[in-house]
């Protein structure tokens, strides 16, 4: 590096390589691009997922109790029991999703205070 | 010609009819941008390596870039043992943002915000993770739905609730990305048709609208594909390593 004319040897290059593949198998560096993704990513973004994760979670149950109770002839019992599940099903799928975010939002250091 | 269906531009059309054993096989205007993203990222990704030299030019750092942000990703979210995966992942990512961005083209036509294209494509995810983890783990696998240190009578709720959160995950993987596509897409119609009724005079104001919500449509193309490949990895890491 201090030669600017002289481009340092393969081998040297080939050393530096393997201690940075070394270094990003221990996960110990993680990818920048994917760090910047998830810091720039609005708050709105993931509101937005968290809305449709937990959506989908009572739409599916209800439609599909729905269904079943007609098939059935159980109405109304097993779309209340559905709704009542998927709402919880979908607050635990948004739950996750938050956490996981929120870890990933927290391990950089300065990124931390936007949620 | 003055008020156009903003659904119109779903709207899908047989090119070549086709039955084959009774089922509706036709090669569609879907099924032709299909065929047209497949070229394409090939050709993007050939073209780009096609000189492999060590100081890359802009293409071939557009497919390093690229390559290297989802290894990193599928590293990062499953570990060295999510690697095998990492070419599906990557395919997978490719398919949809080529698909997104080419919907972006004026006249062309969307493959992702039709949800039966995504919802095939989340399927294939959920199921191919199921596979895996019975795979790796065994009868054992069943041991996702069933958390270690919980007593038996919060089991019979909480084993419900996560068969149900694991079953509808390819629901909402779906809706996600093809709620998203259509209604940006209907969007930009909407307003685009109200710069014809709009006229001379006050149809300007719609054009500067459209022109900002291209670029927030851009970003999203970007945004959705991601998203949809994260999750991916995060199920997979569920179904190798078998915890959320």
């Amino acid at each position: 590096m201090s030669d600017p004319d002289k481009p340092p040897s393969l081998e040297d290059l080939e050393g530096r390589l393997r201690q940075a593949r070394g270094k990003r198998d221990d996960g110990t560096s993680r990818g920048q691009a994917e760090r910047r993704l998830t810091e720039g990513k609005s708050s709105l973004g993931l509101a937005w997922q968290l809305g449709v994760e937990m959506i989908t979670a009572v739409a599916v149950c209800t439609v599909g109790g729905w269904w079943l109770d007609r098939w059935l002839g159980t109405r109304p019992w097993i779309m209340v029991a559905l709704f009542l599940l998927g709402v919880s099903a979908g607050t635990l799928n948004a739950y996750r999703l938050a956490m996981r975010f929120g870890r990933e939002a927290q391990e950089p250091p300065e990124g931390d205070e936007d949620r | 010609m003055g008020q156009t269906n903003p659904l119109e531009q779903f709207e899908i059309r047989r090119l070549i009819d086709l039955k084959i054993g009774g089922i509706d096989a036709s090669f569609t205007n879907s099924s032709l941008f299909m065929v047209l993203i497949i070229v394409l990222t090939t050709v993007f990704v050939l073209y780009a390596m096609r000189k492999r030299a060590m100081v890359p030019g802009r293409f071939q750092l557009m497919a390093e870039l690229t390559y290297e942000f989802i290894a990193g990703m599928v590293r990062d979210n499953v570990g060295k043992e999510g690697m095998p995966y990492f070419p599906f992942v990557f395919t997978l990512f490719m398919f949809i943002l080529f698909a997104n961005l080419l919907g972006m083209v004026p006249y062309s036509f969307t493959v992702t915000s039709h949800i039966i294209v995504t919802f095939a494509l989340a399927i294939v995810v959920c199921v191919g993770v199921t596979v895996i983890g019975f795979m790796r783990h065994g009868l054992k696998f069943l041991g996702l739905f069933a958390p270690a240190g919980v007593p038996l009578v919060l089991l019979i709720i909480l084993v419900p609730i996560e068969i149900i959160s694991y079953v509808v995950r390819p629901c909402s993987l779906s809706i996600r990305l093809f709620a998203n596509m259509m209604a940006g897409h209907t969007l930009m119609k909407v307003f685009a048709s109200f710069v014809i009724s709009l006229g001379l005079l006050a149809g300007w104001v719609p054009i500067l609208l459209i022109s900002a919500l291209n670029g927030l449509e851009v970003g999203i193309a970007m945004l959705q594909a991601y998203v949809f490949v994260i999750l991916t990895c995060l199920y997979l890491n569920d179904g190798v390593h078998m915890h959320h």
